[in-house]
């Protein structure tokens, strides 16, 4: 953008570039150095540990943390370790992603090709649902779960997961498709084409682009949940997150830090993976929900 | 246009009554659902909320009204003042310490940097981590015994002190710390999209007029953020206010109740202390606060935007 070097001499502009790569750096090394500290003191021992520091490399690399973490750590009254609330979190993640975004893509699809007259109003509603703290839902979500008899559930975490990621699914489709020539849309209804048969053929061979950002959005937002999954699952069912820091909490014996390390590695793998494989999208996806409407 | 699309022409067709009929409800239908989620949901699980925190709801819930007698015992509550003023301070501190550092680092990364691409990857990575990731990371990090306090006096530094964790008072400056480090590549995204808006003509000129880079910078470039710097602002006090798993993994609210926010009481007081009246009225308090930052923010940027 803004080139102001030409309007600087040469030696100033060499410290200045100098200054502006250091601070990058810096900054850089600080962002990394937490996620630098995991890894390491989760492949350290426990005398390890102790005899070094925070930034020192691992004597001698070893797993076993990362096996006790997976299979054999203490969450609380069992000891399995994480792998349960893994497949868990999988389980329940999965659909609700795939439900929101589907449904959001329908509700985006009518927001803005199907108008009538209430449909702003509506969008308006629930654009202020994506406001609300969650914890004004969460006494009455809690009885109803029970009402329902879907309550400490994988299907009680999908719904309350699909029911609240609505409101964004919905926003990235309606902003996605407003931007769709209305010819396409008018020319396939003088076609005699119907609702579901322009979706089909019209409206889902352009949204591969918005589909991504959304199933990425809901994805790290539903498996990094914390708050529905300590409310609403107990014991056995519970998502990683809240085992995790089960895990982390339980003060029984010996305090493992290399342990507590690698479930926090494991707990954020997926979607360190996914930001990895498809942070293109990943920024898009934060631009788009962030800049809302 | 896909030839199948034209074989059914809506005209010629017998029998079109209930098909049509069917066919323009079919919106309505499909929105239906979600609509029926929202008032439900959202909508009647506010007024839901809002009548608990009006009774003496305590293990299980009740209905019989009972005035203002869980909003007049929160505001009596010590705790319930902590987790506001912990709200003060990690809300102002940490959209403070977002915004200057996501500024700056959207204009370092907007110099023409070579691997930029990679760096902001590397500054926005923590936006893809669970908080509870991020608390459990920096408990370990902050943990006086092994951490950084160890590491300095290590280094030859033998009376670094670094106990904000466990010291009451001073651990809701770890959670800031925290949620700082994990936020702030959001809102530098927000900021260097916000950058490469700008229209380069108007830098172009200010640059024949004589206007120096910092000039520029403060006269030019940076009013020109404003809806950037607002809807950061949206995102970061809602992230604050809403703020419960990074205190819950980093600090558990303690030592003792010393960090404990809005979200973390309504959390105990609702869910551990079987006290539901009390946490109904600490949610709806919440929601008012949400309510009271949000709305006004979103009202004036809307209103900019439609005088244009």
């Amino acid at each position: 953008m803004a080139d102001f070097q030409r309007t600087q001499t040469a030696g100033s502009h060499v410290v200045g570039r100098s200054i502006i790569y250091a601070l990058l750096i810096l900054f850089a090394l600080y962002y990394l150095m937490p996620l630098f500290v995991m890894i390491s003191t989760s492949l350290k021992t426990l005398d390890d540990i102790r005899a070094g520091n925070l930034v020192s490399l691992p004597v001698e690399i070893t797993f076993d943390a990362w096996a006790k973490a997976w299979s054999g750590a203490c969450t609380g009254v069992d000891c399995d370790g994480l792998k349960g609330n893994f497949w868990n979190s999988v389980s329940f993640v999965v659909p609700a992603v795939l439900i929101s975004t589907l449904i959001g893509a329908l509700n985006g699809y009518v927001l803005t090709m199907w108008r009538f007259r209430g449909s702003d109003l509506f969008f308006t509603l629930l654009l202020l649902g994506c406001f609300i703290p969650f914890q004004v839902v969460l006494l009455p979500m809690a009885q109803t779960l029970g009402y329902i008899g879907i309550a400490n559930s994988i299907a009680g975490l999908i719904f309350v997961h699909v029911v609240y990621g609505l409101a964004f699914t919905t926003l990235f489709f309606r902003n996605f498709y407003v931007a769709v020539p209305d010819e396409m849309i008018k020319a396939a209804r003088i076609d005699g084409a119907g609702f579901f048969r322009i979706f089909w053929r019209i409206i889902l061979p352009i949204s591969p682009p918005i589909i991504v950002v959304c199933i990425i959005w809901q994805f790290t937002q539903i498996w990094n949940d914390f708050l529905f999954g300590v409310v609403f699952s107990s014991g056995q069912r519970q998502p990683i997150t809240v085992a995790l820091n089960n895990l982390v909490n339980t003060s029984t014996g010996v305090k493992e830090y290399n342990v507590d390390m690698a479930a926090a590695v494991i707990a954020a793998l997926p979607t360190l993976f996914v930001y990895v494989v498809a942070g293109k999208y990943f920024m898009r996806g934060l631009t788009a929900g962030s800049v809302k409407g | 246009m896909n030839p199948s699309l034209s074989e059914a022409a809506p005209n010629s067709r017998p029998g079109r009554g209930w098909r049509d009929r069917i066919e323009t409800a079919l919106p309505r239908i499909v929105l239906g659902p979600t609509l029926l989620c929202a008032l439900i949901f959202i909508y009647g699980f506010i007024l839901w909320t809002a009548w608990l925190s009006f009774t003496e709801s305590r293990l299980l819930p009740r209905y019989e009204f009972a005035g203002l007698l869980q909003y007049i015992a929160l505001f009596q509550n010590e705790r319930w003042w902590t987790a506001l003023t912990n709200l003060g301070i990690f809300g102002s501190l940490f959209i403070g310490v977002c915004m200057v550092t996501g500024l700056l680092l959207a204009i370092l990364l907007d110099q023409r940097i070579r691997a930029e691409g990679f760096l902001r990857a590397i500054y926005l990575y923590p936006m893809a981590l669970s908080f509870i990731v991020t608390g459990t990371a920096w408990r370990w990090i902050l943990n006086p015994g092994l951490g950084l306090q160890h590491l300095m006096r290590q280094l030859g530094f033998e009376t670094f002190t670094f106990e904000w964790i466990i010291t009451p008072g001073m651990s809701i400056y770890a959670v800031v710390l925290a949620g700082a480090w994990q936020s702030t590549g959001f809102v530098m995204a927000l900021f260097l999209a916000g950058l490469r808006g700008v229209d380069d003509a108007i830098i172009k000129a200010a640059q024949v007029d004589g206007a120096g880079p910092v000039r520029i910078y403060t006269r030019i470039i940076i009013p020109s953020l404003r809806p950037v710097f607002f809807s950061s602002l949206i995102i970061l006090s809602h992230i604050a206010i809403k703020s419960f798993d990074l205190v819950m993994a980093l600090t558990g609210g303690g030592p003792g109740f010393s960090s404990d926010m809005p979200a973390t009481f309504m959390y105990t007081f609702a869910f551990n202390r079987n006290q539901i009246g009390l946490g109904a009225a600490s949610a709806m308090m919440m929601l008012m606060t949400v309510v009271a930052v949000v709305v006004p923010m979103m009202y004036s940027e809307t209103r900019r935007h439609r005088r244009g």
